[in-house]
């Protein structure tokens, strides 16, 4: 075990986990935050993305150790205190079925346009064809990634 | 415990929960549900059925009967409530409902939660909506037919007084239920019908709203389960040594699926079980593989059938045909891969076995836990959970096995988790079948003889392979079907839509294909032979005019058609590609569904798309395949699925209707490979007989 500090939705937090223990498990048991989801465990589908330091990052295969110092952004903090302008458009679009892949689509839209504000069909296909869907919501996800650009 | 028992089981524990369902129902009607169940307010609650609580602060909590998979029931079953009692709808809550009695069967699967909730949620909605009308004539000391409720409000016709639901509910707890209240026409519906947003469509965004996976109790272990890895093996001895020196892993025993690693975190429980040596039996099918798979089916295509339909002479029409066409198609076995793998928490206390389960069939999950632990039958209480995806996997009890056996090896609550490799290795798949098809036409080149003959596994419910074989809306005066079922150790199960996933495939490339070869534009030539099916011409109809069948296309595209009645609705699909450098690139889909009475038109819109998607994925890539006595695929990267650089423009056209609501969630898999593969053969002449299509175009 090891203790490691990393900033997650604003908060310093210090864990004293197995180095290798991927920073999914750290986030959902540890820190008792299950808006990640687990459902590949090897960086495949992306329903555990999550932000480190601004960029997405799939998480169940990201050891914590490799997070130390930096800052870690999860669905539940990205909203706070209003719904950012992605989690509105996805109400708008009425993106989500069963919901469970949308936290990882939902952080991997706002990093996209953090770097690109306008992004076109194609962009948004680039960024999001490693997030997988078994609903088949990804029409409506790119509507509202274009609904969301609109809005911000 | 395999699948045929597993099924029997699940049957037979329908079956209790069904039988008497006219008493369920009237039960639902008086059963008092205590307010402290479910809600920890303290306020005065008006429960006038089973479906139903009504608060003082005007919260009107909905109890789902069934369960929450993506399909949006938590929408559009309250929809229906609402309509009735005339609720306010920002006022409405969801509350999912535990396993009892009182609702009959709860099992969510065949497409059947809006179309077999709808009248008795209509009843439910209706007699609490009377019975607030009641309570504010009480109250007032006026004739209850000067009200009428609007709203959330009971108003009064002669004065502009009004009484808010919840100033009502204490009046209306003292007052009888009755029995005979008038559902409202159709035609003034407000709330039924609307594309309302979904009641839970904020948590999911905000990464709140918990499903199994999510779920947690205080000082919960976490387990997960090294599986015996061929299909008829056993485990022989297990070393757990090492895996019992990973921090944090508390317990290792045996149980009926393998070797269970009980941790105080998911990661010691995997990393514990990584550490775990086990030898195993290999058991009678340890070389079992696809192609002996195949053979035997195809082999037991010699035997006389079963035959399910039978009308005219078929052989006798075949054999004096003008022209016959014969093709055989193959489908493997399919994953259903919801995005949440199965998972079950489990808690042994005091005598009870409580569970908590991502489930389709709570009914089931009681079984399991019954079966496992022999309690007493009130001692055994079912929670379903909120499921990230289901597509039929959820149906089975599997999971929840594992949870109570584990469950015994602690005093503290447990929650089993499987990985994806362990979900896709130990499925219940949608089963792999062939099928033969010979057809005989007439000098006018017209079908007179349709010949179909099935063969798949066994499982002791022959639907499971025949569904919709037997249901061939064209009319071809003579008929014959038939199956033959071999036993195979592959467990299968229901997968979003059942069988029709395989009989539409053949079907609809069979009959394109005799399209084609006499040279018959394939939507005149489905009229033709559709005559007397008004609702599939409907269907027809629409898809032909937003997919603008009649423009004429590029020599490098082409579009393939097809329509599939399930689940008590119709859908046609038009899927139009172009060449791609290598293969196809699908470009469009246009869909038109008839399910009767729309309850969300955006619910069904979402279900269509994703039934399309899930179509799609199956058509192009999906193939579960055994080698060495166990499934080859492991993750996404060998069972892949459709991602968002693939997916064409989907369209969707819905026809309006007063007909009853039907099946939404699955009517629109089965149209969708068919089409595609029509498509196909319309662009390359290829006929594609066997799915996937992965590899077949070079």
């Amino acid at each position: 075990m090891t203790l490691l500090t990393f900033t997650l939705n604003g908060k310093k937090q210090s864990v004293d986990v197995a180095p290798d223990t991927p920073l999914l498990w750290v986030i959902r048991d540890t820190l008792k935050l299950t808006g990640t989801k687990y459902s590949c465990g090897k960086g495949l589908c992306g329903s555990c993305t999550v932000h480190v330091d601004g960029k997405p990052r799939k998480s169940c295969n990201l050891p914590v150790s490799k997070v130390e110092g930096k800052t870690v952004l999860t669905i539940e903090g990205l909203g706070k205190r209003s719904l950012h302008p992605v989690q509105k458009a996805w109400i708008e679009d009425e993106v989500a079925q069963c919901g469970y892949c949308q936290p990882g689509q939902i952080m991997t839209a706002v990093a996209l346009l953090e770097d690109n504000a306008h992004p076109n069909d194609a962009d948004i296909e680039d960024a999001m064809k490693g997030i997988l869907c078994r609903c088949g919501t990804y029409q409506r996800i790119k509507k509202a990634i274009h609904t969301a650009a609109k809005e911000a | 415990m395999n699948s045929i028992e597993s099924k029997l089981l699940d049957r037979r524990q329908f079956l209790k929960l069904s039988t008497g369902s006219t008493a369920a129902l009237v039960l639902g009607f008086c059963w008092p549900l205590s307010g402290k169940d479910s809600l920890s307010d303290e306020d005065v609650i008006f429960v006038p059925n089973a479906y139903l609580k009504i608060h003082a602060n005007d919260t009107v909590s909905v109890i789902m009967p069934r369960s929450e998979m993506g399909q949006k029931i938590y929408t559009a079953l309250p929809q229906i409530v609402a309509e009735e009692l005339e609720a306010d709808w920002s006022k409405i809550k969801v509350i999912q409902g535990d396993l009892n009695q009182v609702y009959g069967s709860q099992t969510t699967g065949g497409s059947a939660s809006v179309r077999t909730q709808y009248d008795r949620l209509r009843k439910a909605g209706a007699t609490a909506k009377a019975m607030l009308i009641q309570a504010a004539a009480t109250t007032l000391n006026v004739p209850g037919s000067e009200f009428y409720a609007e709203s959330g409000f009971v108003h009064h016709s002669g004065s502009n007084r009004k009484l808010s639901f919840g100033s009502l509910v204490a009046m209306a707890n003292t007052l009888p239920v009755p029995t005979d209240v008038i559902l409202k026409d159709p035609k003034t519906f407000r709330i039924i019908g609307k594309a309302y947003k979904s009641l839970d469509g904020i948590g999911k965004v905000e990464g709140s709203i918990k499903f199994g996976y999510d779920f947690e109790l205080p000082e919960m272990l976490t387990a997960v389960v090294e599986r015996i890895p061929k299909y008829g093996g056993s485990m022989s001895s297990f070393d757990a040594t090492e895996a019992l020196k990973v921090p944090g892993v508390i317990k290792i025993a045996p149980i009926s699926a393998g070797v269970a690693v009980l941790a105080d975190n998911s990661w010691a429980a995997l990393q514990g079980r990584k550490k775990l040596e086990v030898k195993w039996n290999d058991g009678p099918h340890a070389k079992l593989n696809s192609k002996k798979i195949s053979e035997d089916f195809k082999a037991a295509l010699e035997q006389d059938g079963s035959i399910i339909r039978s009308e005219g002479n078929a052989e006798e029409a075949l054999k004096t045909a003008k022209q016959q066409i014969e093709l055989t198609f193959e489908v493997p076995y399919l994953d259903h891969a919801p995005q949440e793998p199965n998972n079950c928490t489990a808690h042994i206390h005091d005598g009870i076995c409580e569970i908590w389960a991502p489930t389709q069939n709570p009914g089931a999950a009681w079984w399991a836990a019954k079966s496992v632990t022999e309690f007493a039958d009130d001692n055994i209480k079912v929670h379903t959970l909120r499921m990230g995806g289901a597509f039929g996997r959820k149906l089975q009890n599997d999971f929840v096995r594992d949870a109570v056996e584990v469950a015994q090896l602690t005093k503290l609550p447990v929650k089993v988790i499987r990985t994806r490799t362990e979900d896709l290795k130990n499925g219940f798949y949608r089963p792999s079948t062939v099928h033969q098809i010979q057809v005989g036409l007439d000098r006018s080149k017209k079908p007179v003889s349709w010949i179909h003959k099935l063969s798949g596994p066994q499982d002791g419910w022959a639907p499971i392979i025949t569904g919709g074989a037997d249901e061939l809306a064209y009319g071809i005066p003579n008929q014959r079907v038939s199956y033959v079922m071999t036993e195979q150790p592959i467990p299968i199960g229901a997968w979003r839509s059942v069988a029709h996933t395989q009989n539409a495939f053949v079907h609809e490339s069979m009959i394109d294909e005799v399209a084609r070869q006499t040279g018959r534009d394939p939507l005149a030539f489905r009229r033709d032979l559709l005559k007397n099916q008004p609702r599939h011409l409907g269907v027809l109809d629409l898809v032909e005019k937003h997919s603008k069948w009649d423009k004429p296309l590029k020599d490098t595209q082409a579009r393939g058609l097809s329509v599939h009645y399930s689940f008590n609705s119709y859908v046609a699909i038009v899927v139009e590609i172009s060449k791609a450098k290598k293969g196809i690139n699908v470009e469009r889909v246009t869909a038109a569904i008839d399910c009767g009475t729309v309850i969300n038109p955006d619910g069904v819109r979402a279900q269509v798309e994703g039934g399309i998607v899930m179509g799609l994925t199956a058509a192009l890539y999906g193939e579960i395949t055994i080698d060495q006595g166990e499934v080859e695929q492991t993750n996404f990267h060998n069972y892949r699925l459709l991602k968002m650089d693939k997916m064409p423009e989907i369209n969707i056209h819905i026809v309006q209707s007063t007909e009853p609501p039907t099946g939404v969630g699955e009517p629109p898999v089965p149209p969708t490979p068919p089409a595609l593969m029509n498509a196909i053969a319309a662009l390359t002449g290829k006929r594609i007989t066997r799915l996937p299509l992965k590899g077949q175009l070079g």
